[in-house]
């Protein structure tokens, strides 16, 4: 057994083990951090750096920075919410993202953390970039308009020979995610939509998928983004 | 390639894909790309899918998935090759030799592209073709090779100078680089080789060879100034069946040669160095990471470690020393800026895109392939070896109170002396200006683009860790420059080509913090874009590492040390100006109904 610890988030003391992340240490103590790119059980990206937390007042990565005895850590302060603010509205600006009209709509985690965050005409200049959308795959159509580069997909949809079937190409501002052509078309319909879920937009999608569970009933129309850890906190501060 | 010899190439490197760095450049030297075929024929070989393959080569700006002519010119587009004449050089290639920028010649024969820094600051404009240097290139020389490239002659009947000074015209490496060393100290001065190691680590412990770094109180070289001792010390303590140590060949920052030299004129000491970091932290293995721009030095510095090797100062007891073993090897980057962070630099020797890590784990606790691993400068071991040999309270008292030693600058743009200098710390900006015949300067741009743009009002400041930084490199720019223009926009087109592209902020607010430049430039600038560009500027600290935190630097000390050079182009009288021109927008229309619109 790790050793119990306590922590600060925002000045108050959270009780937690010295085995955990930041992220982790929050999310069992009820404390919402956002996260778009982390995905549990794969190897941290930290590349959308919207989980930046100020700790002894450096811009951490929540989700990949291990917790130590008496850490203060800052997760809701001005500049921390402008932020990751800045973050969504970069997001909604390098692509073309259109909510009304998106089959992951309700589903999507960008779309959820604009509402939680409030999102309105975002300060950086849309780029109206140039995406394609793949549709030569059997399976998936991978929209590239949506995509957030958040490397989910890489990272968890990999063949029982532990190859990839998506890889970043090229970088900088050019940098996409891209299918394996010739690996694609072993997809099977479970890698599928592991695929789909595990993007948290609508650039993985599914063909006939989309609108299986109706606009309206999806997880994010039902409560927003965040709740369901904020309510455990709740409960476990009842107890 | 046949599948056969891809085969054979994979089978030399055990199939192991990170091994996959050697094999591209085995293809690459062969044929100049990766055809569709050697991917397929690989991904099989390696039990990689193709897409992870491209994943690699798509990321290095000097590896290809097709013909870049059988010539390939890379014309270096630093601001320093820009202020020397590039631009008259790469019209000639355009107007008289048929090339395309960034292409290939429509007859196969040249491709023409552009590079960032070659590390050739001191004898701009400079090109590497087909892995050689052509340094100090004029309109007549590129006539000259444009001639001998359609004649079809060998790149090494083309060199029209003798070969350079010292070691440079090593019959291993026969280049016509200069050293262009203008002032040394302990690191230049001569040394004989492996000395250090046979007198005095033979005599010591690794315990007393770590005491004496950290009594040095040595930072690293590279730029980013953490304390040696302790990253040599952590990794010590560090568990791990292996330990690595890696020399960080992979300068980078434009305007920086130190290392070059150093790797020319010294290439025993840097070993030593390593062998003597391997003995203090119990490593058995070495790898120097060589900067693809310096491939032209691959097969000399092959030979010097083959050389060591066989006199016995590699591989089982180096120099007699009992019971520790150490050998080393040279991994060959392939084009990228960023793979000079430590991390990247080992996922790239991995054989994988030069992404940094995020940390933790640091490399010092899981480094190369797992292991812990110890990544230092080039100079940086050249110092470890001096403090050895005289000692850490000799080198203590060189320099200032907190940044100790000496220190290799490359000094490049405008000024009679190009070259390098060591100095020890604590010179002022002023001094330097003078020993180097700088005249009627106005910038200075110390430590790189990720350094800090320099005032004339500044030139008092003093050359150190906790004032004016640098990993090496210095750009003079006199007033015959434009801050903004000759020098701010080169350097954020730079961060936006070397990003890796993997953190949102530092994906995109280069892109757009160059697109405010260009908007203020036209004319249309206001006083809010200056302030949007402090504002998102300042959010380049969010991201994982340190390209990503500096990326945004030549717009915020510009703004800070130049801020009247902005000033004088803005619109007086509004703060703001759209980013969409509505007369242009409505263009198209207005020439069809062939009505004016009103604005």
């Amino acid at each position: 057994m790790a050793d119990r610890i306590s922590i600060y988030i925002d000045k108050k003391e959270y009780f937690t083990t010295e085995d955990k992340t930041i992220l982790e240490a929050a999310q069992e103590n009820g404390v919402y951090i956002p996260t778009l790119c982390h995905l549990p059980e794969t190897e941290s990206s930290t590349s959308c750096r919207i989980c930046t937390v100020m700790v002894n007042g450096r811009p951490l990565t929540a989700c990949s920075t291990p917790v130590g005895e008496g850490m203060e850590i800052d997760n809701s302060t001005t500049q921390i919410t402008e932020w990751r603010k800045s973050v969504l509205e970069i997001m909604f600006t390098e692509g073309n993202h259109f909510c009304p009209s998106c089959e992951k709509s309700g589903n999507c985690r960008l779309q959820a953390l604009a509402y939680r965050y409030q999102i309105m005409a975002p300060q950086f200049p849309y780029q109206f970039n140039e995406r394609e959308i793949d549709a030569t795959n059997d399976k998936i159509i991978q929209d590239h308009n949506r995509c957030i580069i958040c490397k989910r997909c890489v990272r968890a949809i990999k063949d029982e020979h532990g190859r990839s079937f998506f890889a970043f190409i090229d970088r900088g501002h050019k940098l996409r995610v891209r299918l394996d052509r010739k690996l694609g078309k072993e997809l099977t319909d479970e890698l599928a939509e592991a695929a789909m879920e595990v993007c948290p937009v609508g650039s993985i999608l599914v063909r006939e998928k989309g609108f299986e569970t109706p606009i309206g009933q999806r997880k994010y129309d039902l409560e927003r983004i965040g709740a369901d850890i904020e309510q455990n906190g709740q409960m476990k501060n009842h107890e | 390639m046949t599948q056969h010899e891809l085969k054979i190439i994979c089978e030399k490197n055990h199939f192991d894909r990170h091994s996959l760095m050697d094999i591209l450049h085995e293809i690459h030297d062969h044929q100049g790309f990766t055809t569709e075929e050697d991917i397929r024929i690989l991904s099989e070989n390696l039990k990689i899918s193709e897409i992870d393959l491209r994943q690699t080569i798509s990321f290095y700006h000097f590896f290809a998935c097709s013909s870049r002519g059988k010539y390939t010119i890379y014309l270096n587009n630093s601001a320093i090759s820009n202020l020397k004449g590039r631009e008259e050089i790469e019209k000639v290639f355009i107007e008289e030799g048929g090339c395309v920028k960034n292409g290939v010649s429509p007859d196969g024969l040249i491709g023409l592209y552009e590079t960032p820094c070659i590390g050739m600051s001191d004898q701009e404009p400079a090109a590497l073709i087909n892995g050689r240097i052509f340094t100090n290139l004029t309109a007549f020389r590129a006539k000259e090779l444009l001639h001998n490239m359609k004649k079809g002659l060998p790149l090494e009947d083309m060199y029209t100078t003798v070969y350079g000074d010292g070691r440079n015209a090593h019959p291993e490496m026969k280049s016509i680089v200069r050293n262009n060393i203008r002032r040394v100290g302990p690191l230049l001065r001569p040394s004989e080789k492996m000395q250090v190691l046979k007198n005095q680590v033979s005599q010591m412990s690794p315990e007393q060879v770590l005491e004496q770094v950290k009594l040095a109180e040595l930072r690293g070289r590279g730029g980013a100034g953490f304390p040696t001792g302790l990253k040599w010390q952590f990794c010590r303590m560090a568990e791990g069946k292996k330990k690595y140590v890696f020399c960080n060949a992979d300068e980078g920052e434009p305007g920086t040669f130190k290392d070059r030299v150093l790797l020319t004129e010294k290439p025993e000491d840097i070993i030593e160095g390593m062998i003597i970091a391997g003995y203090a932290i119990g490593a058995q293995e070495g790898v120097l990471y060589l900067r693809y721009e310096y491939k032209y030095m691959k097969n000399y510095l092959e030979y010097i470690i083959q050389t060591l090797r066989e006199e016995g100062f590699l591989g089982k007891n180096p120099a007699g020393i009992k019971g520790f073993s150490f050998d080393m090897r040279i991994q060959l980057g392939a084009g990228s800026y960023v793979c000079g962070e430590e991390s990247a630099l080992i996922e790239s020797t991995e054989g994988k895109r030069g992404e940094p890590r995020s940390r933790p784990p640091f490399p010092v606790e899981k480094g190369y392939l797992g292991y812990p691993t110890v990544v230092n400068n080039v100079e940086t071991f050249c110092a470890a070896v001096k403090i050895v040999q005289f000692g850490g309270d000799w080198y203590n008292s060189l320099g200032t109170d907190e940044s100790k030693g000496t220190k290799l600058v490359s000094v490049s743009g405008d000024c009679r002396y190009p070259g390098i200098y060591e100095l020890e710390w604590g010179f002022t900006m002023r001094d330097v200006l003078e020993m180097v015949g700088a005249k009627e300067t106005r910038a200075v741009q110390m430590g790189g683009p990720s350094g800090e743009l320099v005032n004339k009002h500044q030139f008092d400041r003093i050359l150190c860790y906790s004032d004016l930084a640098t990993g090496g490199s210095i750009m003079i720019f006199d007033r015959r420059r434009n801050v903004i223009e000759d020098v701010v926009v080169n350097f954020m087109e730079f961060f936006i080509n070397e990003s890796c592209g993997s953190c949102v902020p530092c994906r995109n607010i280069p892109k757009l913090l160059k697109e405010k430049l260009d908007k203020i430039l036209s004319g249309k600038g206001t006083s809010q874009d200056l302030a949007d560009m402090e504002r998102w500027g300042a959010m380049m600290k969010i991201n994982r590492c340190g390209l990503g935190h500096t990326a945004a630097h030549p717009i915020l000390s510009s703004l800070k040390n130049f801020r009247s050079h902005y000033e004088r182009k803005l619109r007086k009288h509004t703060d703001f100006i759209s980013d969409v021109d509505l007369l242009e927008a409505s263009k198209e229309a207005a020439e069809y109904t062939n009505r004016e619109p009103v604005i």
